[in-house]
């Protein structure tokens, strides 16, 4: 049977076996490599990480839908994710929100046709003082209005 | 005289992440000192006697819980740094884990040393990409200079330390949660006792600690706990790094002693109300989950006894401003929305509970909350307080409670003419 992953990311993984006092703590860095590879975690790999780890499929299952950053769909290119939480909230998140909403024909949670640019709102991503910010894929953009976010979009392809 | 600031001295230096920049101006000659000078018990006493207090909210004496690690058990024993900053409102370790990663590090090997701990652990929240690359590029920086790894300095001392990135659940920075995801596992908070300082890290004695608290043990490492504890007031010693945000002109992490006002906080470092013609409504002084004070009530010190005595907490020292154009129902809607997607769903009490606060408020601030609906509110916040595994419970119980108590007028005024009185419902998204 072929692997659900590379060959690089299961020496990886094999790799990450013997780094941690005990096994399981190799579990989150495992679905990180697997994501990293994949865009996502798909049932197979979870299968197979449930394997190396020496634990059952179902546990995976549970700890992939109990972080938020784990996904098990694919999305968009670009990941918008802005900060709705009081903080944010307080300088404008909510405008913020809706501006990307109206540029993009998208509600929040979704991905553009083109599968370009996925939607999210989430909450408290400790940046209170660039408020409201968000972050796409892994750079944080602060002090965000309408025009700082029509820049962004111009430059995201 | 002026405060000299101690947390801060190199973040705007250039380069101030590097090893080059912390050890100019000379880092780790405090953790040389320690490794010479003292053993690891004196050192425990001195960090006792600076009388440093954890700053990731519970305010505890640093000294006295490194004191509860069972003595002559044959287990490893782990340091476990909670970076896990979710708490909203706060920014302050992200400042020092990116712009003086060495200062933590320094302290982080220092406070293992006191403990006689060989492995740490460096949990940092899965969404802070820039801050953890920064760091673990200091660590190698610092592994490369033997500050890490094995006999460190010629003391026979040996420290590892692995970075380990979280995935994205508030509750992980609750210190048992911390260590179930440590663990490979979904975060949900362990019932204590047994304490980790006895049960911890894989059933071993583990000691957790705030990024703050160890850039503090730098200090005390450096010039001693006589010096620091000069710094701040009695039982509340020390520099503090105060986060504020929302409606002031300058939002950002001001360094000043434990005890400043919160009024020259908001006034002085952060300059002010963001809207000149719109004054201060209220203030949250120490992170979300940390009770409100209505602008009347806000000439406070910021430290942990003073604002204990007003009936609020130092917490995380994640604080912000609010001006009158706020809806505080729509305020605490917001808080509760967020308490109920982070709930763990261990307990009934909060997993339930965060559900009904975000259904009563909504309807509240959409004018269709009904005679009873306040009362409802603080009757489900006692339920869940104290009734619960992990702190959460009190989280989300407090500010339901306090903004109740402070602004129950405005709640009132939202069932009594059906509507939002400041709009704020219309103009959410």
């Amino acid at each position: 049977m072929s692997l659900p992953v590379r060959p690089e990311t299961d020496r990886q993984i094999d790799a990450l076996l013997t780094r941690f006092p005990r096994k399981g703590s190799a579990l989150l860095p495992a679905l990180y490599l697997i994501q990293g590879e994949k865009g996502h975690i798909p049932e197979a790999a979870m299968e197979y990480v449930a394997g190396k780890i020496g634990v059952s499929p179902a546990f995976v299952m549970g700890v992939v839908t109990f972080y938020t950053m784990f996904r098990r769909a694919p999305i968009g290119r670009h990941h918008i994710q802005v900060c709705m939480t009081l903080p944010c909230a307080l300088r404008g998140a909510g405008g913020v929100m809706k501006h990307l909403e109206k540029r993009l024909g998208i509600r929040r949670g979704q991905t553009t046709p083109d599968g370009r640019i996925t939607l999210s709102a989430v909450e408290c991503l400790g940046t209170c003082d660039t408020a409201p910010m968000c972050q796409i894929n892994e750079d944080d953009h602060g002090h965000l209005d309408a025009k700082t976010v029509d820049a962004i979009l111009e430059r995201l392809q | 005289m002026a405060f000299e600031p101690l947390l801060t001295r190199n973040i705007h230096k250039e380069n101030p992440a590097s090893i080059a920049t912390y050890m100019a101006s000379g880092g780790y000659q405090g953790l040389a000192r320690v490794l010479k000078e003292f053993t690891p018990e004196a050192f425990v006493e001195e960090v006792k006697n600076s009388g440093l207090r954890g700053r990731g909210g519970a305010g505890f004496p640093c000294g006295v819980k490194w004191g509860f690690l069972p003595k002559g058990l044959d287990k490893p024993r782990y340091l476990c740094v909670n970076a896990d900053e979710s708490e909203p409102g706060t920014f302050k370790d992200r400042l020092l884990i990116e712009k003086d990663p060495h200062l933590v590090l320094e302290g982080i090997i220092a406070s293992a040393y006191a403990i006689r701990c060989n492995q740490a652990f460096f949990y940092i929240r899965g969404e802070f990409h820039g801050p953890c690359r920064t760091f673990e590029r200091a660590v190698e920086e610092a592994r490369a200079k033997g500050f890490l790894g094995k006999n460190i300095l010629g003391s026979g001392f040996d420290l590892d330390l692995i970075v380990y990135r979280g995935a994205g659940a508030y509750i992980c920075g609750e210190e048992t949660a911390l260590l179930e995801s440590l663990e490979g596992k979904r975060g949900l908070p362990r019932i204590k006792p047994p304490f980790p300082a006895l049960i911890g890290l894989y059933g071993c004695p583990t000691i957790i600690n705030n990024v703050e608290t160890l850039a503090n043990v730098t200090l005390i490492a450096e010039r001693g706990a006589t010096w620091y504890a000069g710094i701040g007031r009695p039982k509340n010693t020390g520099p503090k790094l105060f986060c504020l945000s929302g409606h002031v002109k300058r939002p950002g992490v001001f360094e000043a002693p434990l005890g400043i006002p919160l009024l020259e906080l908001i006034h002085e470092h952060a300059g002010g109300m963001m809207h000149p013609d719109r004054p201060l409504k209220a203030a949250v002084p120490g992170g979300s989950s940390m009770k409100i004070l209505p602008a009347a009530n806000c000439d406070v010190l910021m430290d942990f006894d003073s604002l204990a005595a007003a009936g609020t907490s130092l917490g995380s020292a994640g604080g912000f401003v609010m001006d009158t154009s706020v809806c505080i129902v729509d305020a605490l809607l917001n808080l509760a929305r967020f308490y109920a997607h982070e709930s763990c769903g261990q307990c009934t009490p909060c997993r339930e509970g965060t559900g009904w606060f975000v259904k009563i408020l909504t309807r509240l601030e959409n004018g269709d909350g009904q005679p009873g609906d306040i009362d409802l509110l603080a009757e489900v916040a006692s339920r869940v307080e104290g009734n619960t595994i992990c702190p959460f419970g009190e989280a989300i119980a407090w500010p339901v409670q306090s903004y109740v108590a402070a602004f129950r007028d405005e709640f009132e005024a939202h069932v009594t003419q059906s509507t939002c009185p400041l709009g704020a419902a219309a103009g959410r998204s």
